[in-house]
């Protein structure tokens, strides 16, 4: 029995793909955002003297780098809603991205920071600066600026990610996927299209996160080199 | 006149290891001062003591009047007053040349952005490198690397300054550059301690040498001693070289 | 623990074993798919280099759901009525070749040109060379990030429950349908797959850690 492709019955739902990647790319701009943030805390806490602290940050991004995100995904979501808190979807997706990402981003931090020479801190120290701004001007700019590929590079599996979260209804590139595949019964081509909508989106991030690179770091953009 | 850096029985282990062993010695304001002896003699240990890079088990470290092995010291406000240049330059490599001179007295004096650039300038002035002052660290050869490290810590006025070891990780032929700055440096009375292996700098150079071996003071005089050497040991090292 | 029985525990740990089955499954046939991608991302003919490249980026960049469902709903379409062990199997295999090729791909260049050199004045044939020179050394480094890339499949195996093969995720999403506590089961079910990823994490890292710590470096 042959199968007869018609892409054109997808076209009167092409608002709904685009709302559907718009929402993934909200999802991965808040995402990125509040993990990075988590993930540079929970670095600084694998570095800190505190043994408790160090456990804990260790414990958390372990937990999660061992666990599958669907879990994470219902045990937060369904979770939180059997105590009471029922969160919007699409807060609750943009929380387990950020859970899950900001342990991805702590190990990757982490190793930057690990690659900052001992002397370079003693220089800082000995030019009178202070713990915090050492820890700003000497280890996180430069660790940051040496990790920023696999730092880009986790958060575009990030977003890839996020289709998993259609599994809690959330209205994103996948959910719609779903949908509009039911409704045309076509579902080759409905993945088949969405498929390129994610990579058309992987390459848009890419060169996103190539530009702003450029942009906020001064000597990559001069010098071209790795630090 | 007291002292701008004084040690009196300076006993310092790591772990079990004890590598100063009751040192005490004394810097005039102004004057220069070198160290020099093999690896493992304490010389690095000690000058490290004086900026509280190291902590020490017991004696006493003075430095501009006030006591270094105070608990209670404000250590950062002490440290503007001392420059420390490295021997692998640590300079920061994802600053400029102007960053990296700016950054502390941007950060630790708050001095404007402005003014911060035109002391960079005048700084680099000094040590010879005023055409690289937007270059990144990674564009200069070892000799300018250093030269720049010792701007930076010029940049912050400092009453005296630490050198440990400062050529010896760079190419023969650019130790010159880096020497002749420390030169002009001290002939215009900054007071430095150096812990060196160039005998012919310190014998030109400094007003005293120290000479360390196991972790004590061996002998002390005016930078002629290194031709006329009083102790086997001193005789020894210098004639090996080293 | 109202209601959570050991019935229930033990559902789970059936469960776990077909999760364990489908993640050795997937991993083999991916080991065997990714071989014939790195081979083919080192290849002489520019064009096989360029083609097996641009199914690399293309697996890479696609979600491993978006994959799922791909081949289990299209191609049903086509007549193949697959059991959903296959189509997660068949999914997982294509998501493996992509990352493993490429990772072993890195394997294989980072074996030093010199030792390829030595290995062609010899006069053996660049099969020979592969097989006798490069890939032996080779596989050692690409121990660790294998190790640690079977973490990745053995997580990834939850996907299947989104289109009911029961393993671990689908039997807790099916005891939590009935018991309604979610902290409970899924933090049962997380523990689980912890217990398999975790130890698996720590052998990569240890794996690596020997691996830099005792190589020497040839002269």
């Amino acid at each position: 029995m042959r199968y007869q492709f018609d892409f054109g019955a997808l076209l009167p739902y092409w608002s709904d793909f685009l709302d559907g990647a718009l929402t993934t790319l909200t999802m991965t701009a808040f995402a990125v955002v509040f993990g990075l943030v988590i993930g540079i805390l929970c670095a600084i806490g694998r570095r800190s003297a505190s043994p408790l602290l160090q456990r804990l940050c260790g414990f958390y991004v372990e937990l999660i780098r061992n666990t599958p995100y669907i879990i994470q995904i219902f045990f937060i979501f369904f979770g939180l809603s059997s105590i009471g808190l029922r969160l919007p979807i699409f807060a609750a997706a943009v929380l387990t991205l950020v859970v899950n990402v900001g342990a991805y981003t702590a190990e990757i931090v982490r190793a930057g920071m690990d690659t900052i020479h001992p002397g370079q801190i003693e220089a800082a120290q000995a030019l009178g600066l202070s713990q915090p701004q050492i820890y700003w001007d000497v280890i996180l700019r430069p660790a940051l600026e040496r990790v920023y590929p696999a730092l880009t590079g986790q958060f575009v599996l990030m977003m890839l990610a996020s289709s998993i979260t259609s599994q809690i209804s959330a209205e994103e590139l996948t959910a719609v996927a779903n949908n509009v595949q039911s409704f045309s019964f076509r579902a080759f081509e409905t993945y088949i299209v969405v498929a390129v909508l994610y990579l058309a989106l992987a390459v848009l991030l890419k060169l996103a996160f190539y530009g702003f690179g450029q942009l906020i770091f001064p000597r990559r953009r001069r010098l071209g080199t790795p630090l | 006149m007291a002292a701008a850096v004084s040690l009196r029985d300076v006993h310092k282990r790591f772990g079990e290891v004890e590598v100063l062993k009751g040192v005490s010695f004394e810097v005039a304001p102004g004057e220069v001062v070198a160290i020099i002896g093999r690896s493992g003699s304490g010389k690095s240990t000690a000058l490290r003591c004086v900026n509280r890079l190291e902590t020490i088990q017991s004696g006493e470290i003075e430095l501009c009047g006030r006591r270094v092995d105070d608990p209670a010291l404000d250590l950062r406000a002490l440290r503007r007053d001392v420059g420390m240049v490295f021997q692998s330059y640590n300079l920061f490599p994802h600053l400029t040349v102007a960053e990296n001179i700016t950054l502390a007295p941007r950060r630790v004096r708050r001095t404007p952005p402005a003014e911060a650039r035109r002391i960079a300038e005048e700084v680099l002035a000094r040590v010879g490198l005023s055409d690289k002052i937007d270059a990144y660290p990674e564009q200069l050869s070892g000799g300018q690397q250093q030269r720049v490290a010792i701007a930076r810590s010029l940049a912050m006025e400092p009453k005296v300054m630490l050198f440990d070891e400062v050529t010896s990780a760079l190419d023969p032929h650019l130790t010159g550059e880096v020497l002749k700055v420390m030169e002009t440096l001290a002939k215009g009375g900054m007071t430095m301690l150096v812990v060196t292996h160039e005998m012919a700098f310190a014998r030109r150079v400094a007003d005293r040498v120290i000479f360390m071996h196991t972790g004590k003071v061996w002998e002390t005089g005016p930078g002629s001693m290194l031709a006329d050497p009083q102790t086997p040991e001193l005789k020894e090292f210098l004639a090996n070289g080293l | 623990m109202g209601g959570f029985t050991l019935t229930h525990f033990l559902y789970l740990l059936q469960a776990t074993g077909w999760t364990v089955v489908l993640t050795l499954l997937a991993f083999v046939l991916g080991c065997l798919a990714g071989f014939l991608v790195m081979l083919a991302r080192t290849a002489q003919a520019r064009w096989v280099r360029g083609l097996s490249g641009l199914y690399v980026d293309v697996v890479q960049g696609t979600p491993l759901l978006i994959v799922l469902f791909l081949i289990y709903f299209g191609l049903a379409l086509f007549g193949f009525e697959l059991p959903a062990i296959v189509a997660a199997a068949l999914s997982l295999m294509i998501y493996c070749s992509a990352f493993l090729g490429e990772i072993w791909r890195g394997c294989v260049q980072s074996v030093p040109r010199t030792q390829t050199e030595a290995s062609e004045c010899l006069g053996l044939s660049r099969w020979q060379t592969l097989r006798d020179v490069v890939l032996p050394q080779a596989m050692r480094i690409a121990t660790p990030p294998t190790v640690g890339f079977l973490v990745q499949v053995l997580k990834n195996t939850s996907l299947a429950s989104v289109v009911g093969f029961v393993e671990l995720t689908r039997a807790s999403q099916v005891i939590n349908n009935s018991l309604f506590q979610p902290f409970l089961v899924f933090g049962i079910a997380g523990l689980l797959y912890f217990a398999l990823c975790y130890p698996l994490s720590r052998l990569s890292r240890a794996l690596e850690r020997k691996l830099n710590g005792g190589r020497r470096q040839p002269a």
